[in-house]
């Protein structure tokens, strides 16, 4: 099943992936002619993921017809532990080792404990979910996640009445991860949180592949969280984990500045980040005479998820 | 004699176009990575901003090396200054915003760091308008009043830098650092003048009056150095 909004992804805003390819044989003609000494365009050095292999029978990648190029969402990744430069942590998350990985899941849960990721996936039914992706940044892409509901693991640990909150964590991992060592510009590992509500909403995946095949390193692999409707900083990489709470976690970007990040990161036109306006978006990939898009209330998933925060003064729980 | 008082202008006029062909072979050539119009916008913008930093940096040259002749570089950088920040402007308001006014104005509106950047942007254009030799003379000693205003644009120009950035700051700070030594540099020659004003004229004066004749080394001695002085006042500073 491939879960979709109501509000598809125009075509118009995505780049043809056949126009893309095209482009590229084009380039790749000229340098073969001769027409440039040496070569003008950088092929990224990102080898192709191995097929995932386990992908549920009837399996058909169509969102490469509506989703960003995938070169572009492999090659534009804010993955601060590895550099600051968002092309930059393509080459340096290769040497991650990702490969025994386990999840540990504790706090107000029946089963705590440490878990192999493979044993967490082979509980699970894996699908694809096309999203569109939101930086606080103020540029978006669409991205054919592979994955399952957070809400599904969840239910396979069993949170107690008393579980309010999740936090996550990422990977501390210096020797691989050369600003854990060398920057002190955020607190290291990364936290997120969500709420409890949050965090079972059917939306709410964890992500081990894009695009048909395994989630490339520098996207967060072997285990990503996404949360549509919120800024992408919320959507933290490289898991190894999950803790239920009595009380909200401080997430790492709002202890480094609670003015501008705060909680909730819920995707917003109408509530400017203190130094930038969030009224609109870059679409990746859409050509350079294509306008802005108007960024949407939730990203435009506000259908499936304006109820959880019914009661809220969204400016005050940004 | 004018072949070679114009060949370092000429190279220092080509060296300047550089950036934007290096830009705009990497626009041909699709190597402006996944995201091209701020690659292209942040491009132009750096470039402006290291023009600004350039243009800064004649007036201190000049003085430390006596250098005459370098009113001409000055103008020269000023105007490039402006020339990318141009480019900046009209990629913001084209290719960025698709020349939607009302997007435009909630953009600047809710964005801080653009106000920053419109200011520093507002300044360089009144500069390069008054850049021919009819406005300097037409503005007299205003002129000189008026392109001190680059002071404001530069520190407005490393706020809009520096506020837009998420977490990194190396670069901004570096730029912060030239800048201070820029600054600091008009700074010490500032207080050195007023501390030498107030010590030296008097004397000088008195000296000119009632010893013309008698000690005309000591004189001269004065009369040097307040002619050093006046120049650091009289010099257009860009």
């Amino acid at each position: 099943m491939i879960i979709k909004t109501h509000k598809s992804i125009p075509n118009s805003e995505i780049t043809d992936p056949v126009v893309f390819k095209q482009r590229r044989q084009l380039i790749k003609a000229m340098l073969a002619l001769g027409i440039t000494g040496s070569a003008m365009y950088s092929d990224f050095s990102n080898a192709s993921e191995a097929k995932w292999q386990n992908l549920p029978k009837g399996y058909q990648p169509k969102a490469a017809l509506n989703a960003t190029s995938a070169d572009i969402v492999k090659n534009h990744t804010n993955y601060y532990e590895f550099s600051y430069n968002k092309t930059d942590s393509t080459a340096l998350a290769q040497a991650l080792p990702i490969d025994p990985w386990s999840v540990e899941i504790i706090g107000e849960v029946e089963k705590p404990g440490v878990y192999h990721l493979e044993d967490l996936l082979s509980q699970q039914t894996l699908q694809e979910y096309i999203y569109r992706f939101r930086c606080v940044e103020a540029w978006s892409m669409v991205v054919p996640w592979i994955g399952f509901p957070l809400a599904s693991l969840l239910n396979k640990v069993r949170p107690l009445s008393t579980a309010q909150f999740v936090k996550f964590t990422t990977l501390l991992d210096p020797k691989s991860m050369p600003n854990q060592a060398d920057s002190r510009l955020l607190e290291w590992p990364y936290v997120e949180g969500l709420r409890i509500d949050e965090a079972m909403h059917p939306l709410t995946i964890l992500a081990t592949g894009m695009y048909g095949e395994a989630l490339p390193k520098q996207n967060g692999a072997p285990l990503r969280l996404v949360v549509p409707w919120k800024y992408g900083f919320k959507s933290i990489k490289a898991v190894v984990k999950i803790e239920l709470l009595k009380r909200a976690p401080l997430s790492t970007w709002s202890k480094s500045a609670p003015n501008d990040y705060g909680f909730y990161a819920n995707v917003n036109p109408e509530v400017p980040h203190p130094r930038w306006s969030q009224s609109s978006e870059r679409v990746l990939g859409a050509g350079f005479f294509t306008p802005r898009r108007k960024t949407e209330l939730f990203n435009g998933y506000a259908d499936e998820v304006a109820a959880l925060y019914s009661n809220m003064d969204l400016r005050h729980f940004f | 004699m004018l072949d070679r008082f114009l060949k370092p202008y000429i190279v220092c006029f080509s060296v300047c176009l550089l950036p934007l062909l290096g830009i705009v072979i990497d626009m041909i050539f699709d190597n402006l990575g996944p995201d091209p119009i701020q690659a292209l916008h942040i491009r132009l913008g750096d470039w402006s901003l290291r023009l600004l930093w350039l243009t800064l940096c004649v007036t201190p040259i000049q003085k430390m090396t006596q250098w005459r002749g370098m009113a001409q570089y000055r103008k020269l950088l000023g105007l490039y200054t402006f020339f990318y920040a141009s480019l900046h402007v009209i990629v913001y308001l084209w290719l960025d915003q698709g020349l939607a006014w009302g997007a435009i104005a909630t953009d600047i509106i809710e964005s801080s760091y653009i106000w920053f950047g419109v200011s520093a942007f507002v300044i360089v254009l009144a500069l390069a308008i008054t850049t021919p030799k009819v406005m300097v003379k037409r503005l007299g000693r205003n002129w000189k009043k008026l392109h001190r205003n680059i002071y404001i644009a530069s520190i407005a120009v490393i706020i809009h830098y520096y506020w837009q950035l998420k977490g990194n700051m190396a670069e901004p700070l570096f730029y912060l650092l030239i800048l201070v030594l820029l600054l600091g540099f008009r700074l010490a020659v500032w207080f050195k003048n007023r501390k030498f004003t107030k010590m030296m004229i008097p004397t000088t004066r008195k000296i000119k009056v009632v010893k013309v004749d008698s000690s005309a080394d000591q004189t001269l001695a004065g009369q040097s150095k307040t002619i050093v002085i006046e120049e650091v006042d009289t010099e257009a500073e860009i």
